[in-house]
């Protein structure tokens, strides 16, 4: 397995592909930073703008920990659709490829090439969000400095002291991670289904926007089936920035609102990653190699 | 002993059956010819000897254990190519070697790599990507890739592909050499077939999924059976003459001219029937090879 799993981190790390993905995560946040620095102040007052009469906030509003909040806010979102590309293309792309019968006529069982395969696309992701993690918050913790973090919610504020925040950050690209896996299993779900990587890419994108569709909508038809589906759960990050309150509504650091809700999206989408790569496991075995 | 053992195997795609009710048995040190027209099943039997495509029905066993049961062991011990040269247009030829030597579990010697290369006459291309590579390149590089881990087995389909004269001649020699001084058991389809006359110690003939005939190539080409192409004055006439008279049952079925297999001392009675019906006779052109016998066989089963 481990010659399987360096096998293809290698290969995936070596085609230019792979570098897109990178690429296109450090000129969002590089351009969302610059435009923050440049006229960030506008920005925040406009945040503010409601709350200005009420409420007197102190120090820097504008720091790190509040541009990546920013930045994991809108690029959470496309960050799945890079992944696509990569996971989507892992059993697929070598069928088109011709390359799949070379590698299944080596001396290792189908599943241990589908598990390596997958464990070799895992990595990828997690370094993208690693890549991700250093951008949007060390390089914005640089760029910006740090100060507390003022969270603007719907019909409520949360204010989370500086000491009490990278821990967060900490859980939510933990989380975050266990989002994008999800979306690499169902990528490989797709590959293991064709043989040419453009079905599956669009597949895998085309499934995302569909189900976070439903996932947003307020049908009360879709009710019954939003807790079981894997984007109800991807964007729950947020959770570890909603904090706990005692009696006189001040916030309890280290805290965290609804760990239960947490814990219940962790387990909805481990238990996503575990259905699509059995699956996929199950129809690689079953297919015969005709590419 | 038997390297290979097929017994009565078949693969149905839906309604078609690409290979039906197929056995045979390649023996160690053989270079065993695996000849058919395109579709007549080749492809898929070297597809279920590398459990890449899995039979309706039969058993596989290679090294006298069952394919479908000791899959790891028994593929550790085979190299093989398959239809085109597929790679990874992105690495090198070097690259390729690494990264499928550490896919072995065997003990791969540190100059294996270099000398694989130089087998294959890559040596002086190791560092460029296989996207430069023509197709004869690629073809060599993946023959390469099937000898690194230097196996028992080696299955080579259509090997000689895109490859011009001097490549195909190199890869002629190189599998005469594997089969004579490294006692490799070799087991190659062409459509080529001089070619695989030219290697082949014995060969197996595929038609429509179903086997022809297989055996050792010296026996299968009989000197006293010869395959004879009769230019005429006539042949309107004398296809007519030959199919209303008793040299009908040596008449072979061919879109253009007329064959005839029959023994060579019925060469001058022909001839002399054929005058007397009134059809003269400009050549006879006698054959005996490979080619013939396969245009034989399988002209007959049309």
């Amino acid at each position: 397995m481990k010659a399987i799993i360096s096998f293809e981190l290698y290969k995936i790390f070596r085609r230019p592909r792979t570098y897109i993905a990178f690429g296109a995560i450090a000129a969002l946040i590089v351009v969302i930073q610059f435009g923050l620095k440049v006229d960030g102040q506008s920005y925040a007052a406009f945040l503010m703008k409601d709350i200005n009469d009420t409420l007197t906030v102190d120090g820097k509003v504008l720091n790190g920990y509040l541009i990546c909040y920013i930045l994991l806010q809108l690029l959470l979102v496309h960050v799945p659709l890079l992944v696509a590309l990569i996971a989507a293309d892992m059993i697929s792309g070598e069928a088109n490829l011709g390359t799949l019968r070379l590698l299944f006529s080596t001396p290792f069982t189908r599943t241990q090439w589908v598990l390596g395969k997958f464990i070799a696309a895992s990595i990828y992701t997690i370094v993208l969000l690693i890549w991700l993690a250093f951008l949007a918050l060390f390089v914005s913790m640089w760029v910006f400095g740090t100060d507390d973090l003022f969270l603007m919610k719907s019909n409520y504020v949360v204010l989370i002291q500086e000491k009490d925040v990278l821990w967060r950050y900490v859980g939510a690209f933990v989380f975050a991670s266990f989002s994008l896996l999800t979306v690499t299993a169902l990528g490989f779900l797709m590959s293991s289904m064709a043989n040419n990587s453009i079905g599956p890419i669009v597949g895998t994108m085309s499934a995302i926007v569909f189900f976070t569709i439903l996932s947003t909508l307020n049908i009360p038809l879709f009710s019954i089936i939003k807790p079981y589906l894997f984007t109800t759960h991807m964007n729950n990050w947020k959770e570890f920035f909603d904090i706990q309150v005692n009696e006189d509504n001040e916030a309890i650091a280290g805290s965290i609102l609804n760990i239960a809700k947490i814990k219940n999206s962790l387990l909805v989408l481990s238990a996503h990653i575990i259905l699509f790569v059995t699956v996929a496991v199950y129809i690689t075995k079953k297919k015969d190699i005709l590419s | 002993m038997s390297v290979i053992h097929v017994n009565n195997v078949s693969k149905h795609f839906g309604a078609l059956k690409a290979v039906d009710g197929l056995s045979f048995e390649v023996q160690e040190g053989q270079v065993f010819g695996f000849l058919g027209q395109n579709g007549s099943g080749k492809s898929t039997t070297i597809r279920m000897l590398l459990s890449l495509i899995h039979p309706t029905s039969g058993n596989i066993e290679i090294f006298g254990h069952s394919i479908q049961d000791n899959r790891n062991e028994v593929l550790e011990e085979i190299g093989a190519i398959i239809e085109r040269p597929d790679l990874y247009p992105y690495l090198s030829a070097k690259e390729h070697l690494q990264l499928f030597a550490k896919l072995r579990s065997k003990k791969i010697k540190p100059n294996a790599i270099e000398d694989t290369l130089r087998k294959v006459g890559l040596l002086d291309r190791s560092k460029d990507k296989v996207q430069t590579f023509s197709l004869g390149m690629k073809q060599r590089l993946g023959i390469g890739i099937a000898l690194l881990h230097n196996p028992s087995l080696i299955i080579l389909d259509e090997p000689t592909n895109g490859l011009d004269p001097q490549g195909i001649s190199d890869i002629r020699n190189l599998i005469q050499y594997l089969a004579k001084e490294e006692g490799k058991t070799i087991l190659v389809s062409s459509h080529i077939l001089s070619e695989i006359e030219q290697m082949a110690s014995h060969i197996l003939i595929l038609h429509k999924g179903k086997k022809l005939a297989d055996g050792p190539i010296q026996t299968m080409l009989d000197p006293n059976k010869m395959i004879v192409h009769l230019t005429t004055t006539n042949d309107e006439q004398a296809l007519q003459v030959i199919l209303a008279g008793s040299y009908s049952n040596y008449l072979l079925k061919r879109t253009e001219g007329i064959y005839l297999s029959l023994p060579h001392f019925e060469i001058p009675l022909l001839n002399q029937f054929l005058v007397n019906a009134g059809v003269g006779l400009i050549s006879v052109e006698s054959r005996n090879s490979l080619e013939d016998y396969f245009l034989q066989l399988t002209s007959n089963s049309n």
